[in-house]
């Protein structure tokens, strides 16, 4: 039933550290190799070696410019995929039953078999993060990695979403915002984690860590931010490299 | 939006057709035998036309008898659901017509209401639209159920009100166009609300996700022939109103003249309702910086 539920008892998602993001687009590979192996319809490419590919993907990479006045530019990798919203407006409009939000964890899942391709909840979501599938004529979603997040086949370090294991700059954190000491829910609280599109009023789930406040190397000309990082640690060797260079310092 | 023939063809066809069943179903006019059967034929013909056209617009129409299942949420379901039941409730009171020569008004009221009904669940499939401001508005409903009984009026010979029910057809619309300009604006949507990074400075597209363009930009970011918009509103005004209303006022019992002025339109209705999809305007454009 496309009504929603109440409450949930857990609200699993994503929070997304656009300070340590490198715009390497590793999730986007990983989530399409994940989801398009496993279960359901697999996300197709049309042309996919012609002049115009497109294809099915559960999750973007934009890449912006942000610039202040009087400040440096700055890039912001920003990616986006479904923020399982609490109030899904996605689930809402199905006509035939087949998007629903789970009471159990809050996932926005699509119940392949019901879905009968019309579109209206990829039009009802503010952030694009349904995409038909050219092939199979039904609409696909991120699933939070449903199928590996409680899936007790795989090593458990593997028991997170497929964008999260891969990330390498770590900057994809799975948990549940429900529990307000949960790693997400205090990464969040830390940072000031954003929810997007908020006069939409879809409750999203899923948070933006903002990144960090750049140095400003437009200032006085002194440019002084990695000093601290670089500051010449005393390594002194030890044994008879240390014997030598002490030699060598003094000729 | 995409301005898909298959829905243009559905949300116009349907609309007149549910607009003309309305109309017979209250007795006007009260029609017996052949001309109840050209009537109803015609009637029938458009909404159900209609509704199969938006049948063509499924990726998967194996499952699109499930539609009929959600109407506790789903504007969509409760359309579907509308539909099917006006067109039932309506069939006894075209057969009393038809065939026995008679009115049975139970069968033709409840038609007539379920038919309107019908169109209200349509304009609510996109009035509830939040990510498209343009649609997002009370004007939608009331634009929808105007194009529904003055060209309902219009097929059904009721002159005077056809004349009188075009005429606010016409100013709707515009005022309509002039809001829905707008609309986008003030619903203060921007990309810093949409990455959530309002107070960082201002922002611009980089670098998008992908080289060619995706189901969402197809769908949702449709750009082309906007610059032919005022060009376009023109035609459909004087298609859809102007021409119509002027037929109807000189030479209301001319058939081959009241003949033209359904067809003119039915164009504009066609010329109007692909401007109703390819100008609205879908928020998830700002993530690419088009709209």
């Amino acid at each position: 039933m496309t009504n929603l539920p109440s409450a949930t008892e857990k609200k699993l998602g994503l929070a997304i550290d656009l300070d340590t993001c490198v715009g390497c687009h590793a999730c986007v590979i990983s989530c399409k190799e994940w989801n398009t192996s496993n279960y359901g319809a697999p996300l197709s490419d049309v042309d996919a070696y012609g002049a115009s590919p497109v294809g099915t993907f559960l999750n973007r990479v934009h890449t912006f410019e942000i610039k202040a006045d009087n400040r440096p530019a700055q890039t912001l990798h920003f990616p986006k995929s479904c923020l399982h919203c609490e109030d899904a407006p996605c689930v809402t409009v199905c006509p035939t039953g087949a998007s629903y939000k789970r009471t159990q964890d809050g996932i926005v899942l699509v119940n392949e078999d019901d879905c009968m391709g019309c579109g209206l909840c990829a039009w009802a979501c503010p952030y694009g993060a349904r995409e038909m599938d050219a092939e199979a004529g039904i609409m696909k979603k991120c699933t939070l990695c449903v199928d590996r997040i409680y899936n007790e086949n795989i090593p458990e370090e593997d028991r997170v979403p497929s964008c999260v294991r891969t990330c390498p700059a770590g900057a994809r954190h799975f948990g549940d915002f429900a529990d307000p000491d949960s790693n997400v829910s205090r990464l969040s609280a830390e940072r000031g984690g954003v929810e997007l599109m908020a006069a939409q009023k879809t409750r999203p789930v899923n948070r933006y860590l903002p990144p960090r406040p750049k140095a400003d190397v437009t200032g006085d000309g002194q440019i002084d931010i990695p000093n601290p990082f670089l500051e010449a640690k005393n390594q002194t060797a030890k044994g008879f490299l240390g014997w030598l260079d002490k030699a060598l310092e003094k000729i | 939006m995409y301005p898909a023939p298959s829905v243009i063809l559905f949300t116009s066809l349907s609309g007149i057709g549910f607009g003309l069943l309305a109309w017979l179903g209250t007795g006007h006019p009260a029609v017996t035998y052949l001309t109840a059967f050209t009537f109803f034929f015609l009637a029938y013909g458009l909404a159900v036309g209609g509704l199969l056209a938006s049948v063509f617009h499924l990726g998967n129409k194996i499952n699109a008898f499930k539609a009929f299942s959600q109407w506790r949420s789903s504007w969509l379901s409760r359309e579907g659901i509308m539909a099917v039941a006006s067109l039932l409730v309506m069939a006894p009171y075209a057969i009393g017509e038809i065939f026995f020569g008679q009115q049975w008004p139970l069968f033709g009221w409840l038609g007539a209401a379920g038919a309107v009904t019908t169109v209200f669940t349509t304009s609510m499939i996109y009035t509830q639209m939040q990510t498209v401001p343009r649609w997002n508005s009370p004007l939608t409903p009331v634009l929808f159920l105007l194009y529904a009984l003055g060209g309902g009026a219009l097929l059904a010979g009721q002159t005077g009100v056809a004349m009188l029910l075009l005429i606010a057809l016409g100013l709707v619309q515009a005022l309509n166009w002039y809001l829905g300009d707008g609309a986008f604006a003030a619903a203060g949507h921007t990309l810093e609300t949409a990455t959530g990074m309002a107070g960082l400075g201002r922002m611009r597209l980089l670098e998008p996700p992908h080289s060619s363009p995706n189901y969402l930009m197809k769908e949702m970011v449709f750009v082309v022939g906007r610059k032919h918009v005022r060009k376009l509103r023109m035609i459909s005004m004087v298609l859809l109103v102007l021409l119509p209303v002027l037929i109807l006022l000189l030479a209301p019992a001319a058939h081959v003249l009241v003949g033209i002025a359904v067809l003119s339109h039915l164009a504009g209705v066609f010329v109007a309702r692909w401007l109703f999809f390819a100008q609205a305007e879908h928020v998830v454009g700002l993530y690419y910086d088009m709209r």
